[in-house]
């Protein structure tokens, strides 16, 4: 894979390459954050001085279906030892699907010192980079958060029925079976947490996982993320995005996509997703 | 009426409250791994779309063949070589079910999943493992006399 500044990005900054990770590992102005889908991962082996964040336990409110509150958000900073001038270089399994999901959630308190390791866990496995079992121990850190702001990168329910209306662009990043519905019927298949299967109307289907080399989990240059996005989807920088796929965890990837390698300015990111659109009463699903 | 040896590891892990120690029994188990991946005399890659367990995001597959006791040999294969809860479950589910008795094995309840990984693991990756477990299940429905 070419070199990340050589891909044609609109904002190559946010990503960084494994070699740059192995040069920073011992940088008190960054700290390396491993979050992922597999939770036996980061106990298993994690790059030396990463610490984890965990969606379930670390990123959502305890009680309600939300994200963690300003109190909430700089306790967690505190404990990764994190300042408000810290750098933090997100990586993790599965493409970085979580990785990203993280980030976005970092985002929702203001903190844009945030990086993405291209190709995640994967890649630095496959090059053979050093990992620990040692959980590293920062000393608290003071972090100061503003109350966290939803409305520039996340979606709500009501939002997306006003967007419907205005036949603004969504987009579905789930399997083209979870798309069309299919897999709520499948024999065998685990309750999906929805009663109704389909989509939302007019959303395009793009699955997340199109945006990455599946070889190594690095993401495909601009000119090929614009082919799938622009001249495949039709979409335009321009355009008002919403993206969506069951909990908002996949579609927190394409997001990162949209907004950040495209550099789209407006992409936001319904994290209530089918797990809400698929059962709520009276709102319009296509098939 | 579950497989004793599976109730007992559930038990097992039902008493542990620490993450750490859970997840450090898991890893332990998930490194037994190659001893329950299918032979190549069972099934080679290409596998079979219908050996996949659909909601796992780490790609399972489980197979199970006939034994001349009237039980199951379970086998199984995870493409994700970062699927180790994946493993995990699938070297629980060949330790405790292969060679039991089909209605035991039958009667296993998804919701071990829950009391093996623990209530705070995330949807997608509860209902991939349980997917594994109702596929073990299944299998052995299917065989019971009057199915």
């Amino acid at each position: 894979m070419s070199d990340i500044a050589n891909r044609g990005y609109a904002n190559p900054d946010v990503l960084v390459s494994t070699d740059w990770v192995a040069q920073h590992l011992n940088d008190p102005n960054i700290r390396i954050v491993e979050s992922n889908e597999d939770p036996l991962l980061y106990p298993s082996g994690h790059i030396p001085g990463a610490v984890q964040v965990d969606w379930t336990t670390d990123l959502n409110d305890p009680l309600r279906r939300d994200y963690l509150d300003k109190a909430g958000f700089e306790a967690l900073m505190s404990r990764i030892g994190a300042t408000n001038e810290t750098t933090v270089v997100f990586y993790g399994d599965k493409n970085n699907w979580w990785a990203t999901y993280a980030m976005w959630v970092f985002q929702l308190f203001g903190h844009n010192r945030v990086k993405i390791m291209d190709g995640g866990r994967l890649k630095w496995e496959q090059e053979g980079r050093p990992f620990t079992r040692d959980v590293p121990q920062y000393p608290p850190a003071a972090y100061q958060a503003p109350e966290r702001d939803d409305r520039a990168i996340r979606a709500f329910r009501d939002q997306v029925l006003k967007h419907i209306e205005s036949r603004k662009p969504l987009v579905d990043v789930r399997s083209p079976d979870e798309y069309t519905g299919k897999k709520l019927h499948m024999e065998g298949y685990p309750q999906e947490g929805a009663l109704r299967g389909g989509h939302i109307p007019g959303a395009k289907n793009v699955p997340w996982a199109r945006a990455v080399n599946t070889t190594d989990g690095t993401f495909k240059t601009a000119d090929e993320l614009r082919a799938i996005y622009e001249q495949e989807q039709g979409l335009k920088p321009e355009d008002d995005i919403i993206a969506y796929c069951r909990i908002g965890e996949r579609s927190s990837h394409t997001w990162f996509v949209l907004k950040y390698l495209l550099g789209y300015p407006n992409v936001r990111n319904y994290d209530g997703s089918w797990t809400e659109w698929g059962n709520s009463v009276g709102v319009p699903i296509e098939k | 009426m579950i497989p004793e040896k599976l109730a007992a590891i559930v038990d097992d892990f039902s008493s542990i409250t620490d993450r750490g120690e859970r997840a450090e029994y898991l890893i332990e188990i998930a490194d037994r791994f190659p001893a329950v991946k299918v032979p190549p005399e069972v099934a080679a890659p290409p596998y079979d779309e219908a050996r996949r367990v659909p909601a796992c995001e780490s790609e399972a597959f489980v197979w199970a063949v006939e034994q001349p006791d009237n039980t199951l040999k379970y086998y199984f294969d995870v493409l994700n070589p970062q699927g180790l809860s994946a493993m995990a479950m699938s070297v629980i589910l060949d330790e405790t079910c292969s060679g039991q008795p089909l209605e035991q094995v039958a009667a296993i309840p998804t919701e071990i999943v829950l009391q093996i990984f623990g209530r705070e693991i995330s949807m997608g990756k509860g209902q991939g493992l349980m997917g594994i477990v109702s596929m073990v299940q299944r299998e052995a429905k299917k065989r019971l006399p009057g199915a």
